[in-house]
């Protein structure tokens, strides 16, 4: 590519950039609000799939947000949505996420599966997914009482390579069984 | 001639709210509580009355719409594939009730944008500071012999509820190796892949149910949204089941239908199937018309930013009525005008600017039991007008595995459940 044409891709694309910026970012809310579509309210999903976001971290919501915008980790919509936003604005809607209060879902669980996921949690998971997985003030994303059905598609993502874990979650992982696995889901979903 | 004198009728009324509306807000400002009228309880409307509630509930709301529930078109196709209750579909109005919001079963009639009064059927008025209209869609009469009669016999089943019911029914009394025609709207039309997203859940009851049975679509359209997708789910999971002809080849879909006699056609052909979905063309809903609110195009021309009605001032219109372009005329976009309006109204009533908008789609098709596609995209405001955020959104890829189709699934029954959350609760 010529100097010439470096430039003129450059200055095209800050005029469409300055054009597009003629208007202040939008409000926290007015982001946020637009997820509740798939998210629910405020962030808690009613499921059976779409994970809650309320009460989030902020570390944890804009980094998923541009490892979906990225490509970096999968998913089936989201990937598309993320890349309709800039980095100020995904900050911007992680501050909201955070500030609103997790809640807790009712599912159909099976109680000797969480006896078992509660086993494993202690020997397992404990030192990352503090209290039971519902600690939001790290970058482990909440777990407890998030919908079953998307644990598990993460749970397969991860297993799977497309989504890729910390190298200590890796290797606890490799070692259970599908079973252990679905039992350990079975509990963070459980925790209310 | 009478076209002319509405035309001209319009313009002075509106010339008159233009004057109107220049010294209003400061009135609105000294008269104390602000009031909010919301003409239409349906996705975009019922949505904006909890938000303005939710953002001020110093704002007085009150919604009036003509009947005691409603039904959502979304999902209705899975009812005509026997996948889902009609009652699933039904909300009412309680929990917007418990927002404060004051909710009037009555039909709006008039809407008189210089004094800024709501008059309806049951003869009462309603004074506002805004209004917002939300009266979804209405038919026009591009089909001869599509009278009210005919929609008995040929379902449209475009606004869900008793039309949906029938529909299906005439799907379970049909015999095995009987004819479904189905005729999609010509753009722009509510819900752009619904007529395709039907086609393949009534292919999945008939491959289950009457598997010698035929779908013919009859479009007048010659391509259609998620086109590449539909037509591999057919092809993948009811081969040879759905004929789709494209309006170049009928000379433009169905244009005439005679409900004696059971026939439907085109301009060179009257056909006799067991059942037809007739959907006609659309417009704004009836209310938008006769408040003057609609252009030639029979939609509703917007401010981008507000969603003000361009024609009228202290009016917004939002839902499938608007000319919103390039949002699509679907629930996730109604849901998310009725946001973006809702605080709009908000800061304006509080003579306050508007702050800069935020939109999103996205629209599942549930093409099988197992098997989901969506598009989805991200708008702002540009030049001050509603346009894509470059490089967002899409479809689902064409490759996607069956994993991920199933995925779809799970996640359009979580966007059901968490938009009508979002709406009525």
């Amino acid at each position: 590519m010529s100097v010439g044409k470096i430039l003129a891709v450059i200055l095209g694309s800050s005029a469409l950039l300055s054009a597009g910026q003629l208007s202040a970012a939008p409000t926290a809310s007015m982001l946020g609000d637009t997820c509740a579509g798939c998210h629910g309210t405020d962030g808690v999903s009613m499921g059976p799939a779409t994970p809650n976001i309320a009460g989030l971290s902020e570390t944890y919501f804009t980094d998923t947000m541009l490892a979906f915008k990225s490509g970096d980790k999968p998913g089936t919509v989201m990937g598309r949505i993320a890349k309709g936003y800039s980095e100020e604005e995904i900050k911007l809607m992680a501050g909201y996420f955070a500030s609103k209060p997790m809640a807790g879902t009712s599912q159909e669980l099976d109680a000797a599966k969480v006896a078992a996921g509660e086993k494993l949690y202690s020997k397992n998971c404990s030192k990352c997914h503090d209290e039971n997985g519902s600690l939001a003030d790290d970058d482990a994303g909440i777990l407890a009482s998030q919908w079953f059905p998307y644990l598990t598609y993460a749970m397969e993502d991860f297993r799977a390579g497309t989504w890729e874990m910390p190298k200590k979650m890796k290797k606890k992982v490799d070692k259970l069984s599908d079973a252990e696995l679905e039992s350990l889901l079975q509990f963070f979903a459980s925790q209310q | 001639m009478s076209k002319i004198n509405r035309r001209n009728f319009i313009k002075i009324a509106g010339g008159a709210a233009a004057v109107s509306a220049i010294g209003f807000p400061a009135i609105a400002a000294a008269g104390g509580k602000k009031q909010v009228v919301i003409v239409g309880g349906g996705t975009a409307g019922a949505t904006a009355a909890k938000y303005i509630r939710r953002a001020d509930d110093s704002v007085e709301v009150t919604l009036i719409e003509p009947n005691e529930h409603y039904y959502t078109c979304y999902l209705s196709n899975e009812v005509l594939g026997g996948n889902r209750k009609l009652e699933s579909l039904k909300f009412g109005y309680d929990g917007l009730r418990k927002h404060g919001v004051t909710v009037v079963q009555d039909t709006v009639i008039a809407i008189d944008a210089a004094g800024r009064k709501v008059t309806t059927k049951g003869g009462k008025s309603f004074s506002y500071d805004r209004c917002i209209v939300a009266p979804g869609i209405s038919f026009r009469d591009n089909i001869e012999g599509y009278d009210e009669a005919a929609t008995k016999k040929f379902p449209h089943a475009w606004k869900a509820g008793a039309q949906t019911a029938l529909l299906r029914g005439q799907l379970e009394a049909m015999a095995d190796g009987g004819t479904v025609l189905i005729a999609p709207p010509p753009n722009p039309f509510r819900c752009p892949p619904g007529p395709y997203e039907r086609a393949s859940q009534i292919a999945s009851y008939l491959k289950t149910h009457k598997p010698k049975s035929k779908i013919l679509i009859v479009d007048s359209k010659d391509k259609f949204s998620k086109q590449g997708l539909f037509t591999q789910a057919w092809e993948r999971h009811y081969p040879g089941m759905i004929e789709w002809k494209k309006a170049a080849d009928t000379g433009g879909g169905i244009v005439r239908v005679d409900a004696k006699a059971g026939t439907v056609s085109t301009d060179f052909d009257d056909m006799k199937v067991d059942v037809a979905n007739i959907i006609p063309a659309q417009k704004a809903g009836v209310i938008a018309a006769a408040a003057g609110l609609t252009d030639d195009s029979g939609w509703c021309p917007i401010s981008g930013k507000t969603f003000e009605s361009t024609i009228h001032k202290g009016i917004h219109v939002i839902g499938d009525a608007a000319i919103a372009a390039p949002l699509p005329k679907s629930g996730y976009a109604a849901n998310s005008e009725a946001k973006v309006v809702a605080a709009a109204v908000v800061e304006l009533v509080n003579g306050r600017e508007a702050g800069t908008p935020s939109w999103v789609n996205t629209c599942y098709s549930i093409v099988a039991p197992d098997d989901g596609i969506s598009v989805a995209m991200v708008y702002n405001l540009v030049d001050g007008k509603v346009a894509k955020v470059e490089g967002s959104g899409g479809l689902t890829p064409m490759d996607s595995s069956p994993a991920e189709r199933k995925r779809e699934v799970q996640y359009a029954y979580s966007w059901f459940n968490n938009i009508t959350h979002d709406i009525f609760h």
